[in-house]
């Protein structure tokens, strides 16, 4: 009676070769490797690089364990394995001078890395070992809040300047554009101008409320109208100015070539920044700290030809090396810097071809009249200048008179129109930020605390083997043989996912293994109680299993309840806590009742007249 | 091997009352310290900065308090944490002096990050063999929110925990069930309150986890209630009662020893990141069998739980099938 199908053993295997197959990565040594990541923010790392680094490698005659290429957020990243860290040294040398032209000024960083030594076919299947939590490898994390003042009074400053323009375009005339924290307020002598301007405005800003006036007009009430941004394009805002941060911020991290740095938004308006193995914070904030400036200039007009590097510069102009058509010539004496862009964002121009419109303030609407005016059919570019090196963005003809609204175009895809829209961002309106929680943990802690964990999970499992088999016997051996699985489902399963394993995660993998021998002792008493009863063996085993299952099903479901409470409200740490803790539940439900009884059923489900099991002394009361 | 070996039923709630009492006792001690001696919150729930640095040899604690001292800030503490080479400084978030205009929160954050940046170099100077290992910088905003999620998270497991008990066994049970382990999460406070441990975010998730545990216990003899009312047809509640918690209470010892076995090598090996965790896991065990067994099944008992509760009513069949006029 206590034999189970052929399917439910090999669901079994399937699981536990699952399980070896995902845990297995997490035992393999690392091995030296290299990084390479772009230190511009127009050059790109991209997968056809790989062939210009392996000829690099192979002309330096380094050779390789493997050269791959992977997504680090937006921006793309080399890597580069080698069996030992000699040929590492001698390759960063190499790559350095090999992939630079100048290698003073490097376009792309090669840092040292370490890379997992799983074997490539684990690798083609995504076995990979879990990342480690900053608080087991050492490094520094950031909480950054985006200043939603700030960002709101930007905006306000650009609608106060719209308002204005488009009013005087109507020719209504107005006694006055105000502004304050919240809204603007536009004052009138009359109300019919009042009743024109409210339409222009209704009709034509689509992310502006009218406010109504707080008390009841008094009779000498001025006429205005205030207005404040819609809630929903203010959420937009910010979540706009949050994922612009984001990529400004991965950018400046790659630069620092390390590996595996996480940055995520968490909530509305934070933005979560972990550095592993980063331990000069000062270094680190002042990296993400810095601010970029963008500068739009004009094409020097007395070169003739194309620019070479070679062409002499004159004076009043310099030269740009890096970026869209580079080398270029520009005046020093830029027509408009970043602070008068107030938005700039991609969409399409008449042709459906790919284009990025741009806005600018009244002040720069004017400046860029003007030089328009002056030089039609010129060129013109935009550059970002970072710690005092210029990139250039794009160089673009001027076609047409415009002034505080305009588009550029020539971009191959809408993909480079989205980036060329963020850089211009990024050098005009990246959202103020402030670091309201840092943590730093030190390498050498990270390594000691791997260590604690994984001691705590190894004599604490220890401890319960040898009580279990002592107590329980056979079975007992049966029910450590399931929390052996199940911590090998566990880490099975937070492996495949790539979870983050942290000490609280690791405190949660050991609870796991604590709570979840509860099962295997529910159904050990059950049938020790059905054989107390006078039941024969085999009756015993099918009815303590059957009748625990309820309980065990019921136990788990208040933990489970418990887990998600933690998983919901919890963040860092007690989340880490939380998922381990879950997926331990539902790992442990499969272990103890379903491969226990497997084991269990291989070992005496086949013996048809079974006098006896071993699960320890069972004692009758003598009546 | 076989530690139990009962004769007959214990009458546990023969004795309900003393029990009663005694967890009453508790429970009214444990407030009493909450309120008397308020928990010792760490700086990710009330903001402020923590800092581990390491000495080659024993640090003098004394000397070190008296350099935070000389750098004006009062209500630095100083505790040693784990090995006596290591010390933790903890300094609270500036305060506002009276008259003077609050800070924003920016301005508070900046000085956080000035304050830590100070203390250390003061440490270094006095020191130069002073190593920091870990350090924490907490806004003040961040610590608020911490606390109310935690609070939401406490109330979701109170509400979720009852619901599913209150569906698949009865209010009653529910609220005897909650009450019972609600009791044990004051009673770890107490302790945290009482020998001023430090209470983190592991502490708080260690007595979630504790909360779930013993509800847990508290269904174990509850499902042996159930399965007894139908069994023992003529026996009394109390006796039913009883004979559930007997017949469970093997299981439950070896369970929470298991557990506790665990508990245990944390306690021991897994360093003072883990220690406020496994503390409060080894009191939530501890008092979890008590009250599964002693609190939750004698309220059960206090609030009239019947054999009918749990029995659900065959329906009866609709005889006027159909259309009726």
């Amino acid at each position: 009676m206590n034999r189970y199908p052929l399917w439910k053993y090999i669901v079994i295997l399937i699981a536990l070769a699952l399980g070896a197959l995902y845990t297995a990565p997490n035992f393999y040594p690392d091995s030296p490797a290299l990084q390479i990541s772009s230190a511009k923010a127009t050059i790109k790392v991209e997968k056809a690089m790989i062939e210009q680094v392996e000829r690099v490698l192979k002309e330096a005659n380094t050779s390789t364990t493997g050269v791959s290429f992977d997504h680090n957020g937006v921006q793309g990243s080399i890597r580069v394995r080698f069996s030992n860290t000699d040929l590492q040294f001698k390759a960063k040398t190499a790559l350095e001078n090999g992939l630079n032209a100048d290698p003073s000024k490097p376009i792309y960083t090669v840092s040292f890395n370490q890379l997992p030594n799983t074997p490539a076919w684990m690798q083609t299947v995504r076995a990979l070992p879990m990342y480690l939590g900053l608080d087991l490898r050492g490094g520094a994390h950031f909480l950054l809040k985006v200043d939603t003042s700030a960002v709101l009074n930007k905006h306000l400053s650009s609608l106060q300047s719209n308002v204005r323009s488009t009013l005087k375009d109507k020719e209504i005339r107005h006694a006055g554009i105000s502004r304050d924290a919240e809204s603007v307020t536009v004052k009138f002598r009359d109300a019919e101008m009042l009743k024109k301007a409210k339409e222009l405005i209704g009709r034509q800003m689509n992310d502006v409320a009218f406010a109504e006036p707080a008390a009841a007009p008094a009779v000498d009430q001025e006429l205005s109208i205030k207005m404040t941004i819609k809630p929903d394009a203010l959420k937009t805002l910010l979540n706009d100015g949050v994922k612009q941060n984001i990529s400004v911020l991965s950018k400046r991290v790659n630069e620092l070539g390390i590996a595996e740095p996480i940055i995520q938004q968490q909530g509305a308006d934070r933005i979560v920044v972990q550095l592993p193995g980063v331990l000069d914070v000062a270094e680190a904030k002042k990296t993400i700290g810095r601010t970029a400036t963008l500068q739009v200039r004009l094409v020097d007009q007395s070169i003739v030809g194309k620019t070479q590097l070679d062409t002499p510069v004159p004076f009043g102009s310099e030269m740009f090396t890096v970026g869209q058509s580079a080398p270029e010539i520009l005046y020093k004496e830029p027509i408009v810097t970043g602070d008068s862009i107030t938005s700039a964002s991609a969409g399409f121009d008449e042709n459906q071809n790919p284009a990025v419109n741009i806005e600018l303030n009244s002040d720069g609407g004017r400046k860029m009249g003007e030089a328009t005016r002056a030089n039609l059919g010129k060129r013109m570019a935009f550059v970002l200048f970072e710690r005092g090196e210029g990139e250039l963005l794009q160089v673009a003809t001027i076609q047409g008179l415009f002034s505080n609204k305009f588009r550029t175009t020539g971009m191959r895809d809408t993909q480079a129109a989205n980036e060329l829209s963020l850089l211009l961002r990024a050098g005009a309106l990246a959202a103020p930020m402030e670091i309201i929680e840092e943590r730093t943990i030190g390498a050498q802690l990270g390594a000691e605390n791997i260590n604690k964990g994984m001691h705590s999970v190894m004599y604490g499992f220890a401890a319960i083997a040898v009580f279990m088999i002592v107590y329980y016997m056979i079975f007992g051996f049966f029910s450590v043989f399931a929390l052996a699985v199940n911590l090998l489902l566990l880490v099975g399963v937070l492996s495949l996912m790539q979870a983050t394993l942290t000490l609280p995660g690791m405190a949660a993998i050991a609870l796991a293994l604590g709570m979840a021998i509860d099962a295997n002792v529910l159904i050990n008493e059950r049938i020790r109680e059905e054989l107390r009863a006078g039941n024969t063996p085999q009756h015993a085993i099918l009815q303590g299993f059957d009748r625990a299952w309820a309980t065990i099903l019921d136990s788990n479901v208040t933990t489970f309840i418990v887990g998600l409470a933690l998983l919901v409200f919890g963040s860092g740490p007690v989340k880490a806590f939380a998922i381990v803790h879950c997926l331990g539940i539902l790992t442990s439900i499969f272990s103890a009742v379903f491969v226990s009884r497997g084991v269990v059923n291989l070992w005496y489900g086949r013996k048809k007249k079974l006098s006896a099991i071993s699960i320890g002394q069972i004692w009758k009361p003598a009546d | 091997m076989e530690l139990f070996r009962i004769k007959r039923d214990i009458p546990f709630m023969r004795n309900a009352l003393i029990f009663n009492v005694i967890s009453a006792l508790t429970f009214v001690a444990a407030v009493f310290f909450l309120i008397t001696k308020p928990l010792h919150f760490s700086v990710e729930f009330t903001g402020g900065t923590s800092m581990e640095v390491s000495y080659s040899k024993p640090a003098d604690l004394e000397k070190i308090r008296t350099t935070i001292k000389n750098l004006g800030f009062q209500e630095g503490q100083v505790v040693p944490f784990g090995k006596a080479e290591d010390v933790v400084i903890r300094l609270p978030l500036p305060k506002t002096k009276q008259g003077e205009v609050a800070l924003t929160e920016k301005e508070l954050n900046a000085k956080i990050t000035l304050q830590n940046e100070k203390v250390f170099a003061g440490l270094k100077a006095v020191d130069a063999d002073v190593k920091l290992q870990r350090t924490a910088l907490v806004g003040s905003q961040v610590g608020e929110e911490l606390a109310h999620d935690g609070l939401m998270a406490l109330l979701f497991v109170v509400i979720g925990v009852m619901a599913y008990l209150a569906i698949r066994f009865e209010w009653k049970y529910a609220v005897s069930a909650i009450i019972a382990n609600l009791h044990d999460v004051v009673i770890i406070l107490g302790f945290f309150a009482f020998f001023e441990w430090e209470f983190d975010l592991a502490v708080l998730a260690a007595v979630l986890a504790v909360l779930g545990y013993s509800v847990n216990e508290s269904v174990v003899i509850f499902d042996r209630i159930r399965e007894n009312f139908l069994k023992m047809r003529k026996a009394s509640v109390t006796e039913v009662i009883d004979n559930a918690i007997t017949s469970t209470i093997s299981r439950t010892v070896i369970t929470h020893g298991s557990t506790q076995m665990m508990v245990l090598s944390m306690l021991l090996f897994g360093g003072p990141t883990l220690h406020g965790f496994a503390i409060a896991l080894t009191i939530g065990i501890l008092f979890g069998i008590y009250s599964s067994v002693f609190v939750a099944a004698a309220i059960a008992m206090w609030l009239g739980v019947k054999r009918e509760d749990l029995l659900k009513p065959v329906k009866e069949k609709d005889e006027t099938d159909g259309a009726v006029v």
